[in-house]
């Protein structure tokens, strides 16, 4: 079997959530839930980061942030989005400066709804997420060799 | 050379990586239960380097490849010196060279974080320099060689004349293990934060590449400890295991402290200690 899919190193990255879903994402780190048994380690650093979790919709403001962390990222790597505002914008849709769902600007490979996401919603996205990561990494490594 | 310094030389290339992976993996699992948490499994240091060696090699500056590579090739050296029985002062200057050449690469990428991570490396270095090099002046005093196979040999533990020298090598060995106090360039724990800026830059095979060779240097450094209770073989090992875990509790109780304490406690605690100690067994012993 495959490493990556014992190891997702993730980024977090916060558009213009609430605050409700990224809550959320870091209740999955804490001891109740610790999603550190699956190796996940929440790194902060997209040039070790396997997975983008991006809540809150995109803005003028973050589009160049959010294409820049997902450039940064070494490939194979997936994106999931966390939340109603991070699939469509949710409720901040109609704001003057809101674009829409993070899949208006990077390829979003999973949507986890929710408003907030709950923690074992969120678990079971990156669980999805690493069999696409897998795929990801075979369609890789095929393309390099 | 005789065939049994050949054979440990031999050991430490091939299993120094295995135990560094696995004490890594068991940190992690008892830091885990001290936080209340399952944690990771055991295995986990194995599959994340796996994995960041099958990832993409994103490169900032290219002689970064090159100094992180002569990182790895140095402190290989630096251990086989050591397991080989030779003289301990080339063990500590090779040690020296390979922590530079990581400072070096961090310096190389040119991003904040990365060049404050090397600078906190540097000042790190600063701290524990002077205590390094107390430590072969103490056993040389003590037993007159500074060849690692004759110090062994050595009949009574140099615990005995050294206990001062001891206390303030692990002050310091806080320091190398990156353990929370005093884990101001890399650490463990904080993923996100400034502490782990030395690493910023570097992605997949680097990274891992870092990663064993600080599995290398934790066998290394615990070999040291070995040293001061070498006749007894199995109080080696066991002071080793208990001094390892000794640090996870403090990493995990500790917050993390500010370069200006790092620097003055170090210095402090190498004048005090392993002066004192030094000073004590020239009046004495002569
Ligand atoms: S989906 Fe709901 S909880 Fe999440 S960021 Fe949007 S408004 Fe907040």
């Amino acid at each position: 079997m495959s490493s990556i899919i014992k190891s997702p190193w993730v980024i977090h990255y916060d558009g213009s959530s609430c605050n409700g879903c990224d809550i959320e994402v870091l209740a999955a780190l804490t001891p109740r839930f610790d999603v550190e048994r699956f190796g996940i380690i929440n790194t902060g650093n997209p040039k070790h980061a396997d997975i983008f979790l991006v809540t809150g919709s995109v803005n003028e403001q973050n589009i160049p942030i959010v294409k820049n962390i997902y450039e940064q990222m070494p490939d194979p790597k997936v994106v999931i989005a966390i939340g109603i505002c991070a699939a469509t914008g949710g409720i901040f849709k109609e704001c003057y400066n809101v674009q829409g769902g993070v899949g208006e600007v990077i390829p979003v490979d999973v949507y986890v709804p929710g408003c907030a996401a709950r923690p074992e919603a969120i678990i079971d996205g990156v669980v999805k997420a690493l069999g696409i990561l897998q795929k990801k990494q075979e369609e890789w490594k095929a393309k390099v060799s | 050379m005789s065939t049994s310094c050949l054979t440990s030389g031999l050991l430490y290339l091939l299993l120094a990586p295995l135990i560094g992976g696995l004490i890594a993996g068991l940190d992690r699992i008892i830091s885990a239960r001290m936080q209340t948490r399952v944690g990771p499994p055991i295995w986990q240091p194995f599959y994340d380097v796996c994995k960041l060696f099958s990832k993409e090699h994103l490169v900032v500056n290219r002689s970064q490849t090159l100094f992180v590579f002569g990182l790895f090739i140095f402190m290989i050296i630096t251990g086989l010196l050591f397991f080989t029985g030779y003289d301990l002062l080339l063990v500590i200057f090779a040690f020296t060279l390979a922590s530079i050449l990581l400072i070096l690469a961090a310096y190389k990428a040119g991003s904040p974080y990365s060049f404050i991570g090397a600078e906190r490396e540097l000042m790190q270095m600063m701290a524990y320099e002077p205590m390094v090099l107390l430590v072969p002046i103490g056993i040389y005093m003590v037993t007159k060689t500074f060849s690692v196979a004759e110090i062994v040999k050595y009949e009574t533990p140099l615990i005995y004349y050294l206990p001062g020298v001891f206390i303030g090598l692990l002050h310091i060995l806080t320091i190398k293990f990156r353990k929370s106090p005093f884990d101001l360039s890399s650490t463990h724990h904080a993923h996100q934060e400034l502490v782990k800026g030395l690493t910023t830059e570097f992605s997949g095979p680097s990274l891992a590449l870092i990663e064993i060779t600080h599995w290398y240097e934790n066998v290394l450094l615990l070999g040291i400890i070995f040293l001061f209770f070498a006749p007894i073989p199995w109080v080696g090992v066991l002071a080793a295991l208990l001094i390892y875990f000794l640090e996870i509790m403090i990493d995990n109780s500790f917050a993390r402290m500010k370069w200006e304490f790092l620097l003055k406690s170090s210095w402090w605690m190498a004048l005090v200690f392993g002066g004192g100690n030094i000073l004590l067994l020239m009046l004495l012993k002569r």
